[in-house]
């Protein structure tokens, strides 16, 4: 069998026809499987939701717990048989609950790796590079400029401006789902122990990875009310990327803006945004982590979706690898 | 080298004065010798390194990597060095270095090469160094760093460091020499002040106060001599033992651009004074005329005819071998008027005393200056000695009124640091066009003038009544029927080739919001151009001139 015919895209998204299914689907469908919790893949109003049981925890915290009609929990490296089709969830060391699917029919087996990285992360399973025919990768960074230093060092250049500028406020867009959380996660790992501030956008999902046994210490809500101003200096807060342009963040004294994100490696794109302070921590994988993982899972061919997939192709090319770009739309991760 | 390029990479994106001088400090403080000398020299400009070119660059990563890959990754990143600094593959681990090499290696290997192996020898720094490193190399060697810190606020950090007045950094710095060892020695406190060694030193100016209505009724106008403030730019010019420096107010040198004045300095002594273009005392150029001067490195022949610079003197700081700047005011000008009497008369001119009587005689001239190129008067203490810095009571500004139009808002910004939550940067215009059919055309950009209440609201109108948004910029509604007019207030107009409207205002600000105002009854273009034809220098008559001279 082609491997066009176990799994091709369709408006709704990545369809599998042998098992009747669609994966992240954009628009609501009988039947999806989720890679992950972040909105743009997991969307609600589908009749029937199979995800790890952390992304349906996370897509009720965020839709209310009727988001699917049903819903069902894959363990992950257990085998499901849907229909003629058989799908085994692996970790994609994207963020808490994130998945890759491998999905097999006669003799194929095609891995949908979702969004994923390789970078060591303690907030989520790491990534399991799985053998496959096809692989489908993602290409958010998908471009040589991409590359990614490690985490703690970013954590280090917060910290040093922390020390550096006592009397100002740190304030550090983070997305709200996964890498707020793993910032959380460093900056305890760094030996940063004082309360971290943060908006309430983040509340609820940050408990949830506390009652998953990630220790993310002493989280306080980001209000004034029953404070002063004056006590935010020389602290951290973190809220979503969009709040620091927001009127919520004049509450702060002497603030610096800074940005935890994949993107923070183009200066231009700091200065854009009004950075001062640009940190590269992403959530998925740079230039060299896609290039090596494609040659790990030893596929002969390479399907690419959403990013910047013309370079990842011509690679593939000069690799001697098949391989296409998908052309999925709706996805979207200019926050990451 | 890693150090370096973080306060790079921090002093770009750090846009508050304060917040700069604390990271130099910290790295000046943090960084041991000769790195910090080096880095110091490099933000000054005082670092020669011989220049790779871009091509040359371009041509060194292609022997790397794909070029259709090179290509996507250029035409997305934008900068040549951040590419390359991103894109350059790193060695193999078995060939890679086990330290990465310091900012001394990287300079000490630049300069020692020779012309042939210069891309080699980068070829195999940019191995070594990491990303960050590689793109604080690529900038060293293609020449500015462009991280908005000038020599000025370099110095300024250094005046920090060592808890002295920059005045005294500035009296011993063009005597000293990168990596300034015995500098930081000193502001370090291990070593005595290093001595003046060079000839021609910068000294540090004497600056004003801009009058305010109550130091007036404190003053006596006998106490006062008065003069007009040319609107050029200030200059210090020093020539002694055969070594001429012209020198700007901060203390930048900027000789290369002036070889005729530097030809005409056949003195001994250090002048204060205005660097001006046209031909005393005829002819007084436009400030748009002397820009055609200034910023450039080399200066062509024709431009030296075209726009011939002089100086109109102020003062005299050095005479010969006498340091003059404890004298007072009056006996100083008494020297100045020896002195340039002395001088080739097409460079150096005297800076004429005005007589007046009183504060409203002389305000009335402050308002009706007899020549475009005033703007205002100055207010000097006849008794007092040179001092450098800005001491309050011995002398004064007294700028003539600005210009002000009403103009449009059309876009707005969002600011940077404690600005970062407001929009704060903004793009007006005025009306162009036939009647029935005009539309804004954009004359200028403004960030202050306002208050922090003021900015409040502008903000709240401009989260009101955007149409549309690119990234941290909003397009604001502004037609006929609705728009928020803005006084604007500035210092002058000049032609402009870069600006649709032709025109470019210098030193606008917000003087006043005109929530009352109709934006139809905003100005029009032709206001702003009425201005620009403004009777210039040549229309002027001279005799009225004279007679002010006392």
């Amino acid at each position: 069998m082609r491997p066009s015919e176990l799994l091709c895209p369709r408006p709704e998204g990545l369809y599998c026809g042998p098992g009747d299914f669609f994966i992240d689907p954009i628009r609501p469908v009988n039947r999806a499987l989720i890679t992950h919790g972040h909105s743009d893949h997991a969307r609600s109003g589908h009749g029937s939701v199979l995800a790890t049981q952390e992304t349906l925890d996370i897509m009720g915290l965020r839709y209310g717990d009727d988001f699917a009609g049903t819903t069902q929990a894959a363990t992950l490296g257990e085998t499901i048989a849907i229909k003629d089709a058989s799908v085994t969830f692996h970790p994609a060391g994207h963020v808490l609950g994130s998945a890759q699917i491998a999905v097999e029919h006669a003799g194929l087996r095609i891995v949908v790796s979702g969004d994923y990285k390789r970078q060591p992360d303690p907030t989520c399973a790491p990534f399991e590079p799985i053998a496959c025919d096809v692989f489908i990768t993602e290409a958010t960074f998908g471009l040589p400029v991409f590359r990614h230093p490690p985490d703690s060092e970013e954590i280090g250049r917060l910290l040093k401006s922390v020390s550096q500028f006592p009397e100002s406020t740190h304030l550090v867009g983070a997305y709200a789902l996964g890498k707020a959380q793993r910032v959380m996660r460093l900056l305890r790992d760094a030996g940063f122990d004082r309360p971290i501030y943060i908006h309430g956008a983040l509340a609820k999902l940050s408990d949830y990875y506390q009652s998953r046994g990630i220790d993310l210490g002493d989280l306080r809500p980001a209000t004034i009310e029953g404070g002063r101003k004056d006590d935010f200096a020389g602290s951290i807060v973190i809220g979503p990327p969009s709040a620091f342009a927001d009127r919520w963040a004049r509450r702060f004294p002497e603030p610096i803006a800074c940005f935890a994100s994949g993107w923070m490696r183009i200066r231009q794109r700091a200065k854009q945004r009004g950075v001062e302070l640009p940190l590269i921590i992403s959530d998925h994988s740079d230039w060299d982590e896609l290039t090596e993982t494609i040659q790990e899972t030893g596929a002969g061919e390479v399907w690419v979706t959403h990013g910047r997939e013309e370079a990842l192709v011509r690679w593939c090319e000069l690799s001697r690898l098949t391989a296409r770009p998908l052309h999925l739309v709706g996805y979207e991760d200019e926050a990451e | 080298m890693e150090g370096f390029s973080e306060l790079l990479d921090r002093l770009v994106l750090t846009p508050s004065r304060n917040g700069k001088i604390r990271l130099l400090v910290d790295y000046f403080s943090t960084t041991p010798d000769p790195d910090r000398g080096l880095a110091l020299a490099a933000i000054t400009g005082d670092l020669n390194i011989p220049a790779i070119k871009p091509a040359m660059l371009r041509t060194l990563v292609m022997e790397r990597m794909d070029p259709v890959l090179f290509g996507y990754s250029y035409d997305y990143v934008g900068d040549l060095a951040e590419t390359v600094s991103l894109v350059w593959p790193e060695p193999d681990q078995a060939h890679a270095p086990n330290q990465r090499p310091t900012l001394a290696d990287v300079v000490d290997a630049l300069q020692s090469a020779s012309r042939s192996d210069g891309p080699a020898v980068l070829a195999r720094l940019l191995d070594t160094a990491g990303i960050s490193g590689r793109y604080a190399i690529i900038k060293l060697v293609t020449g500015g760093l462009r991280i908005g810190v000038s020599a000025r606020l370099a110095k300024q950090a250094l005046a920090e460091l060592g808890s002295v007045d920059i005045a005294e950094i500035e009296e011993v710095w063009h005597g000293l020499e990168p990596p300034y060892l015995s500098l930081f020695a000193w502001l370090e406190g291990g070593a005595p002040k290093p001595e003046k060694a060079a000839r021609a030193l910068f000294r540090p100016v004497m600056l004003s106060h801009a009058v305010e209505d109550s130091d007036l009724a404190k003053m006596d106008p006998s106490d006062y001599a008065a003069e007009w403030k040319w609107d050029g730019i200030r200059v210090q010019a020093v020539s002694e033992g055969g070594l001429c420096r012209l020198y700007s107010r901060t203390g930048d040198e900027i000789s290369g651009a002036f070889p005729d004045l530097l030809d005409a300095m056949d003195f001994t002594g250090a002048l204060d004074g205005e660097l001006l273009v046209g031909h005393p005392p005829e002819y007084t150029g436009s400030f748009s005329e002397l820009q055609q001067r200034l910023n450039r490195k080399s200066v062509s022949p024709k431009m030296r005819e075209r726009y011939p610079v002089f100086i109109r003197c102020y003062d005299i700081l050095q005479d010969g071998k006498e340091d003059v700047r404890p004298l007072p005011f009056l006996e100083r000008r008494a020297r100045l008027v020896a002195f340039v009497a002395q001088l080739e008369p097409s460079r150096f001119d005297l800076s004429p005393i005005i007589s007046f009587s009183n504060w409203e005689d002389l305000d009335d001239m402050r308002r009706h200056p007899p020549h475009p190129v005033i703007e205002g008067v100055m207010l000097k203490q006849k008794t007092s000695p040179y001092l450098a810095g800005r001491p309050k009571g011995p002398w004064f500004k007294w700028k003539r009124d600005p210009h002000t139009i009403d103009a449009v808002l059309m876009y707005a910004q969002r600011g940077h640091g404690k600005r970062s939550s407001f929009y704060s940067d903004y793009t007006f215009g005025v009306w162009s066009g036939p009647e029935g059919v005009e539309e804004l055309v954009p004359v200028g950009k403004a960030y202050f003038g306002f208050t922090d209440e003021e900015l409040r609201q502008i903000d709240k109108y401009v989260r009101d009544n955007t149409v549309e948004r690119f990234g941290p910029v909003r397009s604001v509604r502004a037609d006929k029927r609705s728009g928020l007019v803005l006084e604007i207030a500035f210092e002058g107009l000049n032609r402009s080739t870069r600006h649709r409207s032709g025109v470019a205002m210098r030193f606008p600000r917000i003087s006043r919001l005109r929530w009352d105002k109709p934006s139809a009854e905003a100005d029009r273009i032709e206001t702003l151009q009425a201005l620009l034809h403004e009777p210039n220098v040549a229309h002027h008559a001279q005799g009225e001139t004279d007679t002010l001279i006392s």
